[in-house]
């Protein structure tokens, strides 16, 4: 019965999502209100009718119901109780149902909370958000239906993906498509203008914090995806460059770009049909990446499912989707009037820098990802596009950014003088000098690379703490006046400053871990020790055991450092009772000048084991820069204009707020 | 007119990239090509499954004989099990003499479950070691061979043979190869 509601509750969905496209958009043409106002309603009950679905499926996970074929191919009885919940959305057709109540929650939200919005922009917004639900409602309907029964019900289900039962990785899926679907708002946004025509400082100021929220999940979900890679897959590395990473990396490479564009078009009117592309092209990246992987056209370790009848779908999908937002924006994107002019060497020149280095780089990685299928296409043969292509583009790519990263922020709007901000600019050079000097120092041996992101990352540190000194006029001042104007900085101010030092500290962790690796492979023997990187790691053998729905090998390692016991390292390797696949739990002490990582492998001759034995310099600076950098995002959410909402009102309020162009003076 | 062609660009590249797609989709990512494709069959002799019925399967076999299909199986295989009515059905047809090759098997286990399922195939031989198979380039069985009269492999499929399959893809190879 549970599982027919919840079916039952798509299907409504589906038409009420039919109306909501069709009545406002045609009521905001013709300027009937009454149409216009069916939006508001309809988004709600959309929202209400998934959420009873998404409830429906749970609950039939959560009881375990083996008349579901979903839940006997993804769940088991023995199954720890939160991987049955997060079992719902750990497969296709679950995910898609998380991804669409997303949606519809974003969509409500607009619907209740945008009262301030020009009631047709509204109508438009809603109308093309329900196009988008549209279209998943049928792929769910026709290809992928959650609740679908099988007619003889087996005893017991076939359990989930052991790699995927993990607390990462439970979470890790609905933070990425918070910030998946987060860009569907700018995506409506973008198109409910062009077909009104009009790009202003109002609706900039719209679609800005959806972007901002967009970007916060989804850095936060990379970063945890990429933190489940380093702990879970026991290959001592992060990051693989692997087609369904790549996925969720191309729409944030554009959603930052758009986050910084759409900054000029709410400060000088201008960049006006470039934004609207990076608004089309992030949420295109974003279907790409949520489709790309399940479509069977790449094939990759963490795809789902492969099925041509959902491939055709897909495809007809995004050529409506991309394609018709793309013909749209080719129409009537010329019609859109900048008014602000500027010189290249300016802020906005430089906001401009970033999203051609930004697009520049999602283009590569998507043309390194698609490659394989461009080539086979032709009949050009089956290859795989590996890490040694990306690190060889994207890492040029980056370095002119991140240099030009600390400048950025210190040059005025409209026209600016590069020599003055550069000289500000000289004690951050001495810092970065002195640090790549330290490297070379420390890691003579090591790559170049490491020097250079290890000056990198303090140039733009120290740049980013000059500009934030200038901007408070340290030691220009008294220092109560400078104490007063840091008070009065603004949030979204304080955001950027934030995210950049962010970015800062990531680099030091992707730097260190990615060019001071130290790895040791080797068969041991319980007494055996080994030294990685000043740490000996001593083997006391290992030892089985039992988990819930698992059985363990957890071996033991000492770690001591001249004789000091630093801590003891238990890494475990996992054999599901069920799929019988294993897993492999990597030990890990994480230190902040880097972390000791111990994997145990498979059983040799006479009790001695494999082991992987790493030292990862640095490594957790790089989830520490995620997290700040979600909170500049975050904090820069809490600024009061978005609180405040519509410019109309910001005006009355009077002109209390300083002015954003601070750093011009 | 020259500021238009730049607004259409973001379309074109789109379009592009779609019609790349379509015809990616089209193709079984899980075909991965042999590099004994259009090579001839790696020199091996095989013995009879111990204890079981029939003669001596070798690379000599397969030359001049016309057509034939190897199947590499296991009576531990899951999805050997699942095509194994296409096999026997392959055989019935008399299109190609079909061989089997059982890998890294149990002579036991195998004899029954060749009584168990029926025993299509003209010859089987035991490969215990599994060291012809390495040969052949297998990597996941079940695995199915094309040899022409000349014994060069013209085809290979790597997973469970389906119903569609061997009548798309298997009987018109066969076909093409016989005439």
């Amino acid at each position: 019965m549970t599982a027919e509601i919840g079916h039952f509750a798509l299907v409504l969905a589906l038409l009420i999502a039919v109306v909501q496209v069709t009545l406002p958009m045609i009521g905001a043409h013709r300027g009937n209100a009454a149409w216009m106002a069916v939006a508001k309603p309809a988004a709600l009950v959309q929202f209400g009718l998934i959420a009873l679905s998404f409830g429906c499926l749970m609950q039939l996970y959560v009881t375990s119901d083996f008349s579901v074929l979903n839940v006997v191919q993804n769940s088991h009885t023995a199954k720890p109780m939160i991987y049955k919940i997060a079992g719902v959305w750990a497969n296709h057709e679950g995910s898609l149902l998380l991804w669409v109540l997303i949606l519809t929650l974003f969509g409500s939200a607009v619907a209740a909370f945008g009262a301030n919005l020009p009631p047709a922009l509204k109508a438009r917004v809603l109308s093309v958000q329900a196009m988008i639900a549209v279209g998943f409602y049928l792929f769910m309907l026709l290809t992928s239906n959650p609740f679908e029964r099988v007619e003889v019900p087996p005893i017991n289900g076939q359990d989930l993906n052991p790699l995927l039962q993990d607390f990462g990785l439970a979470i890790h899926p609905p933070m990425l498509y918070l910030g998946y679907v987060g860009f569907s708002m700018a995506f409506s946004f973008a198109i409910a203008a062009l077909i009104e025509g009009r790009v202003d400082a109002a609706w900039a100021r719209w679609v800005r914090p959806w972007t901002l929220a967009a970007w916060c999940f989804l850095t936060g979900g990379i970063a945890l995806g990429s933190w489940w890679a380093y702990y879970e897959l026991g290959w001592g590395g992060w990051w693989f460059w692997d087609p369904v990473e790549n996925a969720s990396f191309m729409p944030w490479l554009a959603g930052t770009a758009l986050l910084h564009s759409s900054t000029v078009v709410e400060k000088r009117d201008t960049l006006k049909g470039w934004t609207i592309l990076l608004a089309i092209v992030a949420f295109s990246l974003s279907l790409l990446g949520t489709f790309l992987v399940r479509s069977g056209v790449l094939t990759s370790v963490h795809t789902f499912a492969t099925d041509p009848a959902r491939g055709v779908f897909i495809l007809g999908l995004l050529i409506v989707v991309i394609g018709g937002s793309l013909a749209l924006f080719a129409w009537r994107a010329p019609a859109l009037v900048s008014t602000g002019v500027f010189q290249p060497i300016s802020r906005e020149g430089a906001l401009l820098l970033n999203n051609l280095i930004m697009a520049t780089a999602a283009a590569a990685v998507l043309l390194g990802t698609l490659y394989p299928l461009l080539l086979d296409a032709i009949g050009g043969g089956k290859i795989s596009v590996g890490a040694p292509f990306f690190n060889a583009v994207f890492i040029p790519l980056m370095m002119p950014m991140i240099a030009a990263m600390a400048v950025g922020p210190m040059l005025s709007w409209k026209r600016a003088d590069l020599i003055p901000a550069l000289s500000r600019l000289k004690a951050a050079a001495v810092v970065t000098a002195a640090a790549m000097f330290a490297a070379w120092a420390i890691m003579t041996d090591g790559p170049v690379m490491g020097v250079i992101g290890a000056g990198l990352a303090t140039w733009l540190f120290a740049g980013t703490l000059i500009e934030l000194a200038g901007r408070i006029r340290l030691f220009k001042v008294p220092l109560r006046e400078s104490l007063s104007r840091l008070r009065r900085t603004p949030r979204a101010s304080w955001g950027m400053t934030i995210a950049h030092l962010g970015v800062a500290v990531a680099i030091t962790g992707i730097t260190g871990a990615g060019s001071w690796q130290v790895e040791s492979i080797q068969v041991m023997k319980p007494g055996d020790t080994v030294t990685v990187a000043g740490y000996d790691f001593t083997f006391d053998g290992a030892r089985a055991g039992q988990g819930p729905n698992y059985s363990i090998i957890s071996g033991t390692f000492r770690v001591s450092r001249n004789g000091e016991p630093v801590v003891t390292l238990e890494p475990e390797k996992r054999i599901y009772n069920v799929s019988k696949r294993p897993t492999t739990e990597a030990g890990i002490h994480t230190m902040i000048s880097g972390d000791l990582y111990a994997v145990i492998g498979d059983k040799g001759e006479d009790g001695a084991y494999v082991t992987r034995l790493y030292f990862n310099p640095l490594v957790v600076w790089m989830w520490a820069g995620a997290i700040i950098m979600v909170s500049g995002g975050l904090i820069s959410l809490t600024d009061r204009r978005h609180r405040i909402g519509a410019p109309a009102r910001r005006r009355a309020q009077g002109p209390a707020s300083v002015p954003q162009a601070a750093a011009a003076e | 007119m020259k500021n238009r062609l730049l607004y259409i660009m973001p379309l074109s590249v789109f379009l592009v990239l779609a019609a790349y797609f379509a015809i990616g989709l089209t193709k079984d990512p899980s075909i991965l090509p042999s590099a004994l494709i259009d090579k001839p069959v790696p020199e091996f002799s095989l013995p009879p499954i111990e204890g079981g019925p029939g003669k001596d399967f070798s690379s000599a076999d397969l030359k001049g004989n016309g057509v034939s299909v190897v199947n590499v199986f296991a009576s531990w295989c899951v999805p050997c099990r699942i095509e194994h009515p296409q096999i026997t059905r392959l055989a019935g047809l008399k299109v190609a003499t079909l061989y089997g090759l059982n890998f890294k098997d149990e002579p036991k286990a195998a004899l029954k479950w060749l009584k168990q399922l029926g025993n299509p195939y003209a010859a089987i031989g035991a490969d215990t070691k599994g060291r012809a198979a390495i040969d052949w380039g297998v990597y996941g069985i079940p695995e199915t061979f094309i040899i022409d009269n000349g014994g060069v492999i013209r085809y290979k499929y790597v997973g469970p043979i389906t119903a569609r399959r061997l009548d798309r893809d298997i009987l018109p190879i066969i076909k093409k190869l016989s005439r």
